[in-house]
């Protein structure tokens, strides 16, 4: 599966309380977290973005809190893929399991900035981007992973464990 | 295989004779925990998969924390749905606030004697690496891990790297569990153990009681951390023996050690007679200070409490600050203990008077100001001197308010002084 979008870009550590502000997690619902999302580092994002949009960012995206609302808020605003150096490890559990695509890619979060036009592919794990015509190669996922996401989520997942399928 | 601590408990609930770092193994889990914020969430993919009951109805821990006392009319929903599931599962360990054994849920598990050493907990709330104070493999996840964790009682790991942190020599006064891992988190940065365990051990560790263990290891996280982990040793077994007689009395529990040819990517000495009172300044974790040296820094408010520094010890660092005196004309220092047992133990012991004479401010156990919820929430250009776990942009309120997190002592001097303060100068 192929993604295309205009790319958003941040830096090093963006933590869950910038993807989504705690005052506003008194509602898990993902319209409500949409208009908030990025609020405090960057307020025109929700205004701004795009279906198919992507965001790139530096290392440890994701940091802080275990809130499963930061990957919801950013899959409700209609961002295809984040790219990142390395994601923290509860973001990265919590985006697999959501069903937000994540890719990890030290070199094209270096050379990728605002703006751009930048496309990929989920399954070969090539990152073109369009605008400056280079072209990056993912970190593919462990075996396992795949698994869950081929299964269609860590829910789906269990249901065949519980069922005796897995 | 030599193995680390962390990877022999992990091979044990996974019932593997052994594991090393990278596999992706699924293990058995020993308790499960969400809050008012985590659990709706899970309760929707719990009910859209279809299954009827969890998988041990004494396994599952619910604590509304977070927003509570309901702060607003949605959080309220979040509270009642909690309590609804709970009711309907007839969970054992739901916790309704007032009830003597409420708090703060990294507060109240450790001291109501709900995790012991060898287990395995996983919660939605990135703090749950806390308990590795005690022995325990824990960690935080999100709410679709909590849901099915709560029907299938496990969860997959991937084994982690692990870094040695070797802590000799003694703590100097005023020096607690938060400077220590202040500092730590200052050297290697928040992402400085990303995916990997701490494994505290050494000489120095003998030195820290288990409300200063528990400190560190609920805050292995803010340098992304999986878990952080001290051995068993007479500390644990005192305080275990004190929390939950009748489960300690059964030896409901075990000890796990590392091999002594266990791998580590990297061992970190501290030497603790040499750590300073350590704060870190807006708005990173990492960006730590000797306190005494940003000790111009005016301040606005002051938290103490939360899931890092809401325990008895911090209580009583705090009350033999104030004594005698007053918080400084102008400072709101909000005191939250946490959990109903240390508040009452704070009433009972004259805690409470101590704090009231010096002018704080006296709440219910919550987590509150800590991520902004309520109870506190910073004006635009606002400081506050917080002994809570995290100072990112926005974190207590508004978004050009600032966070300095520091331990108990430069907290209270703090809060006197009216600006960043040592308790030496009290």
């Amino acid at each position: 599966m192929k993604v295309q979008g205009k790319v958003f870009k941040y830096g090093n550590n963006v933590d869950t309380d910038v993807i989504i502000p705690a005052r506003y997690l008194n509602s898990a619902d993902p319209e409500h977290l949409k208009q908030h999302c990025m609020e405090d580092i960057d307020p025109a994002f929700a205004g701004n973005v795009k279906t198919g949009d992507i965001m790139v960012a530096d290392k440890n995206f994701g940091c802080g809190s275990s809130r499963e609302h930061a990957p919801i808020a950013i899959k409700a605003s209609g961002i295809s893929l984040v790219i990142a150096a390395d994601f923290a490890r509860i973001f990265y559990r919590n985006a697999i399991n959501i069903g937000l695509p994540i890719m990890e890619c030290p070199e094209a979060s270096a050379a990728i900035r605002s703006g751009d036009q930048v496309e990929a592919d989920f399954d070969s794990g090539i990152i073109r981007n369009l605008t400056t015509n280079e072209e990056f190669k993912a970190k593919p996922f462990p075996e396992f992973i795949k698994r869950i996401i081929d299964e269609g989520g860590l829910v789906n997942y269990t249901k065949s464990k519980l069922k005796g399928g897995i | 295989m030599a193995m680390t601590m962390t990877q022999k408990i992990l091979a044990a609930h996974a019932g593997l004779p052994s594991v090393k770092a990278g596999d992706l193994i699924e293990a058995g889990l020993d308790k499960v925990l969400g809050n008012d914020v985590t659990t709706p969430p899970a309760i929707k993919v719990f009910e859209k998969m279809g299954v009827d009951q969890v998988y041990d109805k004494d396994r599952i821990c619910l604590v509304p924390d977070h927003f509570t006392p309901n702060k607003d009319i949605k959080s309220a929903e979040l509270s009642k749905c909690v309590r609804c599931f709970a009711a309907e599962q007839k969970l054992s360990h739901y916790y309704e606030l007032g009830e003597k054994g409420m708090g703060i849920e990294h507060v109240i598990l450790p001291d109501n004697g709900i995790v012991f050493p060898g287990d395995v907990v996983i919660g939605a709330d990135s703090h749950t690496c806390t308990y590795g104070a005690l022995g325990a493999f824990s960690t935080g996840v999100g709410s679709t891990d909590l849901a099915c964790a709560m029907a299938s009682g496990q969860t997959w790991f991937k084994v982690p790297e692990a870094i040695r942190v070797n802590l000799t020599g003694k703590p100097g006064r005023y020096v607690t569990g938060k400077d220590i891992i202040l500092h730590l988190i200052g050297m290697i940065g928040v992402d400085g153990a990303l995916y990997k365990s701490l494994e505290f051990c050494g000489d120095g560790i003998k030195y820290l009681s288990m409300d200063q263990r528990l400190t560190i290891c609920n805050m292995a996280i803010e340098c992304g951390g999986k878990n952080g982990i001290f051995p068993v040793d007479d500390i644990t077994i005192d305080y275990i023996k004190g929390t939950n007689p009748e489960r300690f009395s059964e030896s409901d529990y075990k000890i796990y050690e590392a091999d002594d040819d266990a791998e580590y990517i990297r061992t970190i000495d501290i030497d603790l007679s040499e750590v300073p009172l350590t704060l870190a300044l807006p708005h990173l974790p990492s960006n730590t200070r000797r306190a005494e040296d940003v000790k111009d820094m005016l301040i606005d408010q002051v938290v103490i409490g939360s899931c890092t520094n809401g325990r008895w010890e911090d209580m009583v660092m705090a009350a033999d600050i104030f004594k005698g005196h007053h918080v400084r004309k102008g400072v709101r220092c909000i005191v939250i203990p946490g959990s109903m047992k240390v508040y009452r133990k704070c009433l009972d012991e004259g805690l409470l008077a101590i704090f009231d004479d010096a002018g704080c401010i006296i709440s219910t156990p919550t987590c509150g100001p800590c991520l902004g919820g309520h109870m506190g929430i910073l004006a635009a250009g606002e400081r506050c001197v917080s002994t809570t776990n995290r100072n990112f942009v926005g974190r207590m309120g508004h978004v050009d308010s600032e966070v300095i997190l520091s331990g108990v002592p430069v907290a209270c001097a703090s809060a006197i002084m009216g600006r960043v303060a040592v308790p030496e100068e009290i």
